[in-house]
């Protein structure tokens, strides 16, 4: 049994940080209640704990809080969520507790919000195609169940819409079981969040979706506790309800700027951009909670949503994230602005786990090779590209003119589509082949002759 | 006993204890009342700071800490094939029987199983003189592993007792030998400290291929047994792809391979497809001479800072026994940010990029843990280190990449816009480089009647000489260029399409044998050959690049096994007698 204790006034308030003096018997990371001069309730946790003195990070902010008239009670546990499946279809703040003036959820179980690492030893491996219907994602980057894919974006880029056509239109081909998603804001804009629920809504997705949005005013501390409280809920679901759950977190820059906001009210040596050292693991500590597990039927798959500060890949936010992530998505300024739908490049895209989704039994025999094809045919015809525009076209043989041709058919047809356009994987496939056979039979040495003759079809 | 003293602080995985007067560096300690596991890093009068191994959640100041007397160390015997350790070395099986399919703290468990019985034939007869490193018994480990049990390096008289041929299991006395210390009773394993080199007798000069299958690896970037090599890349570029190729098809007798700070999936890939793949010469599952640490981004930092040392120590002890070790290291700079992430806690003064004074020579230390070495047994054995490098934003000149740059010989660098087009592996030729080449000549030579070396610098003069046209080509175009010019760009697209790329998921591609390697290579340089020589005789380039044999030949590395690899060299003299009419037509 923990003895709660708490105590009245701190010594020191910086930042979101508030040091208390004189404390005993607390523990690394445990949850804090503070009470304000006027009552009000906020909550905390340990940073640091060192005999008779204690670092307490506020979620919601140190603002109204004084030195003399604050009291702090010690709880003796970590941030625990009340779970449940009665947690779908209603709408939570950023530390969990319900904001759509429902009732408050029927409670199943208590949990950590930080969770546990998963086992290597126990983790199943993803291999089940989802179909997103989004051509460049099914036919090129293909996600899989268990997967994490993040979407690296920009702002004014349409992230939102394309993350949202995911969540409207992901299934398993041949499967009855749909999606539960659970959509995590941080410090994003209140229309943004609008726009979310309000697809959510008219989609009917709604009532198998659970929503915790912690928005662009909203303390930043309480962004880093956003995406453990989701994925606390997302666990619980998958792998003691069964379900499959799609988690899509937005917008993880502001997540990491809420990082290195903390890190540096504790004064912490930075690494590069002044970001915390340890943001690689922070990362990690959410990225990793995707997966699937052996015998057990649910599974967690995240499509995490970042913009790139400047448009930059090599900022320490997508590059960590990269790292970690299985691939990511990656949207094209200059796609957008020639008005492709979705305006997602290719060629710095990547998915990981895709060859273990597709193929024989799984999607289509060729799908890999073709997807191989189309990969380097637009890398060719983007090089050539630029050589025309210095040369002219006059200057490239007839090849290379097919390849331009290419380029061009690739973006405006097989990339492009609408945003309530949900394709099979089918349409995809023989999209993509349409768009092979602008090119001469000799230039597809990524196929076999088998496939080729099957589906090569020139005019 | 141990020396016992209390919390006094706790930040993340750093701990401050006090009253621990006597505790030595890097002595392995117990802390708070799970009796976390930690490591000593710093002491200071009466007071000592750890790294704790484990989440450290729920700590308070005042709880105790235990001193174990020892450093940490890791079982070395039999037990360690086909197993997957975290990077403190417990069994991440056993681990799931205890806690479920998430790891809980304060797990105690031996890392080698101790209830299973091994066969064990004694090499050693009472009377015996022997010696630190020697080989007392064998166990045949898995049925492609003859696990060779070393008497302890620092142990040394004469052998008073031998078990007969038997079951036994890792606990029992298997050998007692009396010398200067006194009697000392031997099991199948011992201990050793991660953080200390094992011994060996004399450093060898490394003089054989680690044959890897992988052709840009053996024919133009060969890693000599014993070497050190760097993988630098940025995400996408097939770092893990490379490593887990390594570690499939190495001709190494064991693989260790450490997933440090990388994704859960990744090792799972690995537990799933090694016990599926057969080792090209036994026909064996990969999995039986595979031993697995890993320690995934979001397990404990300050383990994960271990898993590197556990790993090599492993190797290291597998070197003992005459062995050949391969032993890869995904990723080191996850390794470095796990030193630097402690270091910050440490409120240590920070170099480059926050990363701590000491990483380069850190790093020196873990790649010098490399080398071919006679033993202490009398054989020679192997450990060929390949360290993968994470550099942020793909960028070689950050410290972890260029400080490691300073250890190793061979260099295959990942390069993000081959890996865009998909080329893989994405090992730039131009960049990359190996100081082996001259160590593993003569071998090669053995196997090509001389000619390996100036073949490849033949093709990589070709591979160069594209680089440069590029250039001009983006300034006047390809038709402008004269036809001996085109030439060198279709050959140099054979090269890369039909050499250079290999495609890691194609059943024939994915492995190819040194001779299939060179005979491949000899079939695109025959056809350059016969080509010039049509070209200078006025034959047009766009004849020959139109020619549809061309196709085939880029499609031989999948079509064509390595046992069949004679239809290469048919195809080869068909090709070039079809270029041959074409030069009489012209003439």
């Amino acid at each position: 049994m923990t003895v709660q204790m708490e105590f009245r006034g701190v010594t020191k308030i910086s930042g979101p940080l508030v040091f208390v003096e004189g404390v005993s018997d607390v523990g690394y990371n445990e949850l804090v209640e503070i009470r304000t001069s006027d009552g009000e309730m906020r909550r905390g946790k340990v940073l640091e704990v060192s005999k008779g003195m204690a670092v307490v990070e506020v979620f919601e902010g140190t603002t109204g809080l004084s030195t003399t008239d604050t009291s702090i009670k010690f709880l003796g546990k970590p941030l625990m969520l009340p779970v449940s499946d009665d947690m779908l279809g209603r709408v939570f703040n950023g530390t969990g507790e319900p904001i759509d003036g429902g009732p408050t959820p029927f409670t199943e179980d208590y949990r950590d919000v930080n969770g546990l690492p998963m086992n290597p030893y126990s983790r199943d491996y993803p291999n089940e195609f989802i179909q997103t219907g989004i051509s460049a994602i099914d036919g090129m980057d293909t996600l899989v169940r268990g997967q994490k894919l993040p979407l690296f974006s920009g702002s004014g880029l349409p992230h939102n819409l394309i993350a949202t056509q995911v969540a409207r239109q992901a299934t398993i081909p041949g499967e009855e079981t749909s999606f539960a998603v659970i959509f995590v804001a941080m410090g994003i804009k209140h229309d943004e969040a609008a726009f979310f629920k309000r697809s959510f809504e008219e989609s009917g997705a709604l009532k198998n979706s659970s929503l915790f949005l912690n928005l662009a005013d909203d303390p930043p501390v309480e962004r880093l506790v956003t995406p453990r409280c989701a994925l606390t809920l997302a666990e619980y679901l998958a792998f003691e309800r069964d379900m499959h759950v799609l988690v899509i977190l937005t917008d993880m820059t502001n997540y990491a700027e809420a990082l290195r906001e903390t890190s540096a009210a504790r004064e912490e040596v930075p690494s590069r951009k002044g970001y915390p050292g340890y943001m690689y693991s922070d990362f990690a500590s959410i990225y990793e909670r995707a997966g699937r597990i052996k015998g057990k039927k649910g599974s967690i798959t995240q499509m995490p949503v970042l913009t790139m500060p400047n448009d930059d890949i090599t900022h320490p936010i997508p590059d960590l994230t990269g790292y970690i992530t299985e691939g990511q998505i990656v949207i094209d300024r200059d796609l957008h602005r020639r008005g492709v739908y979705p305006p997602i490049n290719i060629l710095p895209s990547l998915s990981r786990l895709m060859k273990d989704g597709i193929g024989k039994g799984k999607t289509r025999e060729d799908h890999g090779p073709v997807a191989s094809q189309l990969y380097s045919a637009y890398a060719r015809s983007q090089e050539l590209r630029q050589l025309s525009a210095i040369i002219g076209e006059e200057g490239l043989t007839e090849k290379d003119r097919a390849y331009l041709r290419f380029g061009d058919a690739f973006e405006q047809r097989f990339l492009s589509q609408k945003f309530d356009e949900n394709r099979s994987l089918e349409t995809t496939l023989s999209l993509a082949w349409e768009m092979l056979s602008l090119l001469p039979e000799s230039e597809l040495t990524r196929i076999s002759d088998k496939f080729v003759k099957q589906y090569y079809k020139p005019k | 006993m141990g020396i016992k003293g209390k919390i006094r602080k706790i930040s993340g995985p750093v701990v401050v204890a006090e009253d621990v007067s006597g505790l030595e560096m890097h002595e392995l300690v117990m802390v708070g009342k799970d009796e976390l596991i930690g490591e000593v890093v710093r002491v200071e009068g009466n007071s000592a700071t750890i790294q704790v191994y484990e989440d450290t959640v729920g700590l308070k100041p005042g709880e105790k800490v235990l001193g174990s007397g020892m450093p940490l160390a890791v079982e070395l015997g039999p037990g360690l094939l086909m197993g997957i350790f975290d990077g403190i070395q417990r069994p991440l099986e056993v681990i799931q029987q205890l806690t479920g399919d998430f790891i809980k703290r304060g797990i105690k468990t031996p890392a080698l199983p101790r209830e299973k019985q091994w066969h064990f034939v004694p090499k050693l007869k009472k009377g015996d003189t022997v010696l630190g490193g020697e080989v007392m018994g064998i166990v045949q480990e898995t049925p492609i592993f003859e696990h060779r049990c070393l008497v302890p390096p620092n142990v040394r008289g004469k052998v008073e007792y031998v078990a007969k041929e038997g079951d036994y299991t890792v606990e029992d006395t298997v050998c007692r030998v009396s010398g200067e210390k006194g009697k000392v009773e031997l099991k199948m394993y011992h201990k050793w400290p991660v953080r200390e080199p094992r011994p060996y007798v004399d450093r060898l000069e490394p003089s054989e291929p680690l044959i890897t299958g992988q052709r840009i690896i053996d024919t133009f970037f060969p890693v000599a047994k014993g070497g050190a090599v760097a993988i630098p890349g940025g995400f996408g570029t097939g770092k893990t792809i490379t490593s887990h190729q390594l570690a499939a098809w190495s001709d190494a007798e064991v693989i260790v391979y450490i997933g440090c700070g990388e994704r859960g999936n990744e090792m799972t890939e690995v537990l799933l497809t090694f016990p599926e793949w057969k080792d090209p010469k036994s026909g064996r599952p990969l999995m039986e001479r595979t031993v697995l640490i890993a320690n995934t981004s979001n397990m404990p930092v300050s383990a994960r800072e271990a898993s590197v040392y556990t790993g090599i120590t492993i190797a290291e002890y597998f070197r003992d026994m005459g062995y050949n070790v391969a032993i890869m290291a995904d990723s080191t700079s996850r390794w470095a940010e796990a030193l630097r992430e402690i270091s910050g806690r440490l409120e240590e003064m920070p170099a480059e990029e926050g990363y701590p004074s000491y990483l380069s020579s850190r790093l020196g230390e873990f790649y010098e843990r490399a080398g071919r070495v006679k033993t202490m047994g009398g054989g020679i054995g192997s450990v060929t280190l390949i360290g993968a490098v994470s550099p942020p934003g793909g960028d070689f000149s950050e410290p972890v990449t260029v400080h490691t740059k300073r250890f190793v010989r061979c260099f295959w660098a990942l390069d993000s816009a081959l890996a865009s087009m998909r080329h893989y592996p994405a090992i730039n030729w131009l960049t990359s480089y190996s100081e082996y080449t001259d160590y593993v000549e003569s071998w090669w030579n053995r196997l090509t009647t001389n000619r390996w070396r100036s073949q490849r610098l033949k093709a990589m003069e070709i591979l160069k000489r594209e680089d440069e046209l590029k250039e001009v080509i983006r300034l006047v175009g390809s038709e402008a260029l004269p036809e001996s010019e085109k030439l060198v760009l279709e050959t140099a697209r054979l090269l890369r399409e039909g050499f250079l790329q290999q495609n890691a998921y194609d059943p024939i591609d994915t492995y190819s044998s040194p001779e299939k390697q060179f005979i491949l290579l000899d079939a695109i340089l025959n056809f350059h050959d016969a080509a010039s020589a049509a070209i200078s005789k006025g034959v047009p380039a766009s004849k020959l690049v139109a020619m549809p044999q061309l196709a085939e030949l880029a499609k031989l590395r999948m079509s064509v096994e390595n046992e069949r690899i004679n239809e290469i060299q048919k195809f080869s003299e068909a090709l070039s007698a079809e270029i041959k009419k074409l030069m009489e037509v012209r003439s």
